[in-house]
């Protein structure tokens, strides 16, 4: 009996191919999108480029028409406000940068979908993500990177479960991503030519001030100063959810040579502004880690970590802290490293693990 | 497959079928047309809202045909509002009723309406007393419907139509599911505006009327031409409307002896659901209810799984209305008669045709049985009470 798998279908190339490929490949495939955002008429704005809104819906059901495959929209609102949406507006306004992709990978995709697809029959779950699902001699799942390295997608998966992985396809990671598009004209599907989606899928117009200040209103606070470390102040700041750690642009401040911001301080409402170097760091700690391919680490290793989803990665050597927490020490000071992403670690081109930011 | 969303849509009757058929090939005429054709495609509509009149009590000049009961919907609403304004800006309606009348609603309080959402009881019974103590002086509407579509409970509209004709106030409502099903007559009902939907009784989608008594003056909601009697304008779907009234007078013949059967065959799934599911319960009124009406709640049971499983096996069945955009929110009905979320989220509904037999539902429950086992089995929070 041929095992069945549920693809997250978002109505981009990716996902739209990896159906097909799991069909080929012999699977019984059920095409299922993922209603998550709450107000319908605000998606139905986007330019058809955004994620799981009514036109990804649309266009979802018409290549699962074309493979000849069962589809469903399965409602998930509830799980991606509270996981996604509330866990984005907290962190902006506790001063900290979120990365809302990681949260709906590991609770929204890889916790509810994954459960409702097993309860409904299915064996596993499948995405369109560039990376590639490994057994390791050590009998541990890990993600190793996908075959088109510019396109790899692992750093938003660093902390899925190996209960999560065992149950996961990732279909698209072994091709380029050329070929993807080209077996999605072979294959005469619709979203051929649909451009890839670059931004946060809630967030289409890429203004997340504007969005938080819609959500969050009265809590969103208000101006306050720009200050030097040692507190001198240079001027006043927009209110802390327009800034992140490194920003260069919209600062506002003529002082004669680029400067950039180097922290937030949202109990006091400072955001301190420092010269290029001050952005510069060479330990970064995180906590909360979670373990891909080890189970734990003992001794320091040397790892190569990106420190943001388009960090190329630097090399470093990672040691546990007494307290839990985890340190990086790279070996050439990293750029912008902002509390509140995750630091991920990889091995041979496969993830050993990672963590969220603290400094 | 066993086709048990019939709330939802039906299958349109070769009767209808074969009404319509001529006057898309043959008897394609524009009513308005002088020549003959279009006389022709004249006489067949005036028949038709002849038949259709006479299905609910009232006189063929009192029909308009729409789109759909939606049109008629936001039309019965929109338009008082608008035609009574200066009299009041209040309208009473309750927490149950369809989409198309709750949004209607928002829509006009954004325009400076008030609007009294009234409450329903346990088993979704409006309360006409509760209709009486929210009549104020500056109230202009009332809009409640005959059968609610999700739970099948039936409203005691001459009652409350009782009030509104003592207090001069207008009374609406949408008789979407409860056409063909029991019978209507608006002068019992005392209603002035009722909505109907071809596609509920076996007719084609996309077609529906607004019953308006003659005296009340209400403006249009499409504007154009003067197609009938110059309050709903475009060029009338002749076939439609000759397939709506094939369907509607076939509904109205058969309407006794279906009923009764039908009624049968959902007091026969009701029970045998409430006897061996364990953890179940019926929404709406056991009798004051729709024959083909089966709405229950499997507590521990996420509703979504529920239906894909049921799809898996060839039943079509639904937990809410039709009309997202194919997923599900919890239902505002089964949070309006105290459901909180999760018993919200496991409801399933039945709705029954006369096609259906005693053997597809023994099939249909043995099925639901399998299916909330194994998701029971997969649960946690079932997991949790089991053990204590």
């Amino acid at each position: 009996m041929s095992k069945t798998v549920v693809v997250g279908m978002s109505g981009g190339v990716d996902s739209s191919v990896a159906a097909y490929l799991l069909k080929k490949q012999g699977y019984q495939v059920i095409g299922v999108t993922m209603q998550i955002w709450q107000d319908e008429e605000e998606t139905a704005k986007e330019q058809n480029a955004g994620c799981c809104g009514l036109s990804a819906v649309d266009d979802a059901r018409r290549v699962a028409e074309c493979l000849d495959i069962p589809y469903y929209v399965m409602n998930f609102k509830k799980e991606f406000k509270y996981h996604v949406t509330d866990y984005f507006i907290e962190e902006y306004l506790n001063g900290r940068t979120p990365n809302p992709c990681i949260a709906c990978n590991r609770y929204v995709k890889w916790e509810a979908l994954l459960k409702r697809s097993l309860d409904i029959g299915a064996d596993y779950i499948a995405t369109g993500h560039y990376a590639r699902v490994l057994k390791l001699p050590n009998g541990r799942y890990t993600l190793a990177a996908a075959v088109t390295a510019a396109k790899d997608q692992t750093y938003a998966l660093y902390n899925l479960t190996q209960e999560q992985l065992a149950h996961t396809l990732m279909p698209v990671g072994d091709y380029h991503k050329d070929e993807i598009r080209r077996i999605a004209r072979e294959q005469h599907l619709p979203v051929a030519h649909k451009p890839d989606s670059q931004e946060i899928c809630f967030v289409t117009d890429n203004n997340y001030a504007g969005f938080i200040d819609r959500e969050a209103q009265d809590r969103v606070p208000g101006p306050g100063n720009f200050v030097m470390k040692d507190g001198t102040i240079l001027g006043r700041h927009k209110g802390i959810t327009h800034y992140t750690i490194g920003q260069r642009k919209g600062l506002n401040l003529a002082l004669g040579h680029p400067v950039f911001v180097t922290q937030i301080r949202p109990g006091i409402n400072e955001v301190v502004i420092g010269e290029e170097a001050d952005v510069f760091s060479q330990k970064v700690l995180c906590d909360r880690p979670t373990y891909m391919a080890v189970e734990d680490i003992e001794e320091p290793m040397r790892v190569m970590a990106k420190i943001r989803y388009n960090h190329k990665g630097d090399s470093g050597i990672i040691g546990k802290m007494p307290n839990g927490k985890v340190l990086c020490t790279f070996d050439r000071p990293v750029r912008a490293s902002a509390p509140g992403q995750s630091i991920v670690f990889y091995q041979d081109n496969h993830i050993l693990g990672g963590g969220i930011i603290i400094r | 497959m066993i086709y048990l969303d019939n709330a939802a849509t039906t299958a349109t009757a070769p009767e209808a079928v074969e009404a319509m058929l001529p006057f898309m090939t043959d008897f394609y005429g524009n009513p308005s047309s002088i020549y003959s054709l279009g006389s022709k495609a004249k006489t067949a509509v005036n028949r038709a809202r002849e038949t259709i009149a006479g299905g609910i009590g009232a006189g063929m000049e009192e029909i308009y045909f729409t789109a759909g009961g939606t049109e008629a919907d936001n039309w019965a609403l929109a338009a008082a509002a608008e035609a009574y304004q200066e009299k009041g800006r209040h309208i009473i309606t309750s927490k149950i009723e369809h989409h198309a009348i709750l949004f209607t609603c928002e829509y006009l309080a954004g325009r400076g309406f008030e609007i009294t959402y009234l409450d329903v009881d346990e088993d979704g019974l409006v309360n006409p007393r509760d209709v009486e103590r929210a009549i104020r002086p500056d109230t202009i509407l009332v809009s409640i419907m005959t059968a609610n579509n999700e739970i099948g409970t039936l409203e005691p509209i001459a009652e409350i139509g009782e009030i509104t004709k003592k207090n001069g106030i207008l009374f609406h409502t949408d008789a979407v599911q409860a056409f063909g099903q029991i019978p209507l007559d608006v002068r019992e009902m005392k209603v002035d505006m009722l909505s109907l939907s071809a596609h509920k009784v076996n007719g084609p989608k996309g077609i529906g009327c607004l019953y308006i008594r003659s005296g009340v003056k209400i403006g249009s909601f499409i504007h154009g031409g003067a197609q009938e009697r110059n309050r709903r304008a475009g060029t009338e779907n002749v076939p439609g409307i000759v397939g709506f009234a094939a369907a509607g007078k076939r509904a109205v013949e058969l309407m006794e002896g279906k009923s009764r059967k039908i009624s049968e065959l959902r007091d026969y799934l009701i029970r045998r659901l409430e006897q061996e599911v364990p953890f179940c319960r019926l929404n709406g009124h056991r009798y004051k209810r729709l024959p083909n009406n089966i709405n229950i709640s499997f507590r521990f049971v996420e509703g979504e799984s529920m239906l894909i499983m049921l799809d898996m096996k060839g039943i079509c069945a639904s937990g809410g209305s039709a009309c997202t955009s194919g997923s599900l929110d919890p239902s505002h009905v089964l949070l309006a008669v105290g459901k909180n979320r999760e018993e919200a989220g496991g409801a399933l509904r039945l709705t029954l045709s006369e096609d259906n037999t005693k053997e597809e539902l023994d099939f249909v429950v043995e099925e639901i049985k399998a299916i909330v086992k194994r998701l029971r089995d997969m649960s946690p929070l079932y997991e949790a009470i089991q053990k204590s």
